[in-house]
């Protein structure tokens, strides 16, 4: 069991149980949250499947010369990756939110049982 | 039957997470992408986070196409939200009266630590071409900043005529310095167009600082807005 499986395994976990709560509640903010915790998962795969044995994190300083950078860390791509991913996973969330309130004031509930008549 | 179908999709995609977890090997090397940009970064760049680099200079395009999408964010919840505020007129003034205020221990704990967080965002955003950070990270510790203020001063409000502007200025300067790494240099948005300088120096690595420090005022400026949006 390497430290990354372990990382792996936990944000598979993660997004499991966001797709749990999105499925089972009917509350729109507990769905958003549910949406929040499959997101944070994904990021926590992203940066498990970007981990090389024995790396550090690549930057190059005392701790990490030039010459062996190559043999010594870990994958950038997929960090530079969760960095953009963090940035819209906010955006998709608090337009969720604003969504959220909009939905409130239309009905004064947040249950999605409400929310029938929109269909087709 | 509801639950029943749930628990099976679930368990399903349990099975697949579970085999991707059981057949999972940890790499002993690099790939040949990351290893070339884990030697070109430091040597091209000059810059010694080599996540940075990657960010802003070689998917520098990607990252404004990330910028515009908080824009283009913060515009659809002011379109959401803002109505509300118009529709209600008053409301706003009457919300100021009825709020209760903070107690002293909240509002006199956010006076003290603005400021440090304040520093602590401009180090972020300063030193994201040397170590961990950079200016998204740094834009929203500084958006926290505004949160803060939100939370413990209910009297407070953030203009936003002024963020607008600072934000319209610094997308426009990102890009004015994109074009000018056409003219001056290899491509668009190449750092550069500055002299490089000495390795691990403050002033070092080209047009990353300078993109860092605008990035960070638009992230910054964008956060803001949409926090100041959600105020009730």
């Amino acid at each position: 069991m390497t430290i990354s499986t372990i990382v792996l395994a936990t944000g598979l976990m993660l997004i499991l149980i966001g797709v749990w709560g999105m499925l089972t509640h009917r509350d729109i903010l507990r769905i958003i949250i549910g949406f929040s915790l499959m997101g944070t998962g994904s990021h926590i795969v992203i940066i498990a499947i970007g981990y090389v044995a024995n790396g550090t994190a690549p930057i190059i300083d005392a701790g990490l010369s030039l010459a062996d950078a190559s043999s010594r860390s870990v994958d950038p791509i997929p960090s530079a990756l969760a960095v953009t991913a963090i940035v819209i996973g906010f955006a998709v969330t608090s337009v969720m939110l604003a969504y959220a309130i909009r939905l409130y004031e239309a009905k004064k509930t947040l249950s999605i049982d409400a929310f029938m008549d929109s269909k087709w | 039957m509801r639950r029943g179908a749930i628990v099976l999709v679930v368990g399903l995609l349990g099975i697949i997470f579970a085999t991707i977890v059981f057949n999972y090997s940890e790499r002993a090397l690099l790939p040949s992408l990351a290893e070339a940009y884990v030697g070109l970064v430091p040597r091209e760049l000059g810059a010694p986070n080599v996540i940075t680099g990657i960010l802003l200079t070689y998917r520098a395009f990607d990252t404004l196409g990330e910028v515009a999408v908080l824009f283009m964010v913060a515009a659809s919840i002011g379109l959401l939200l803002g109505a509300r505020d118009a529709e209600r007129g008053e409301a706003p003034e009457n919300d100021k009266a009825e709020a209760t205020p903070s107690t002293e221990i909240v509002q006199n704990g956010a006076d003290m630590l603005v400021p440090l967080i304040a520093i602590f965002a401009a180090y972020i955003v300063m030193h994201g071409h040397l170590g961990p950070g950079g200016g998204f990270q740094g834009g929203a510790v500084m958006a926290s900043c505004i949160l803060l203020l939100v939370l413990a001063k209910p009297e407070f409000r953030v203009k936003l005529a002024r963020l607008s502007a600072i934000e319209s200025l610094a997308g426009l300067l990102i890009v004015l310095v994109g074009i000018a790494g056409i003219v001056l240099a290899g491509g668009f948005l190449d750092n550069r167009i500055l002299p490089l300088g000495e390795f691990g120096a403050f002033f070092s690595a080209g047009a990353i600082p300078i993109l860092s420090v605008l990035l960070g005022a638009k992230v910054g400026c964008e956060l803001s807005v949409i926090i100041e949006r959600f105020r009730a």
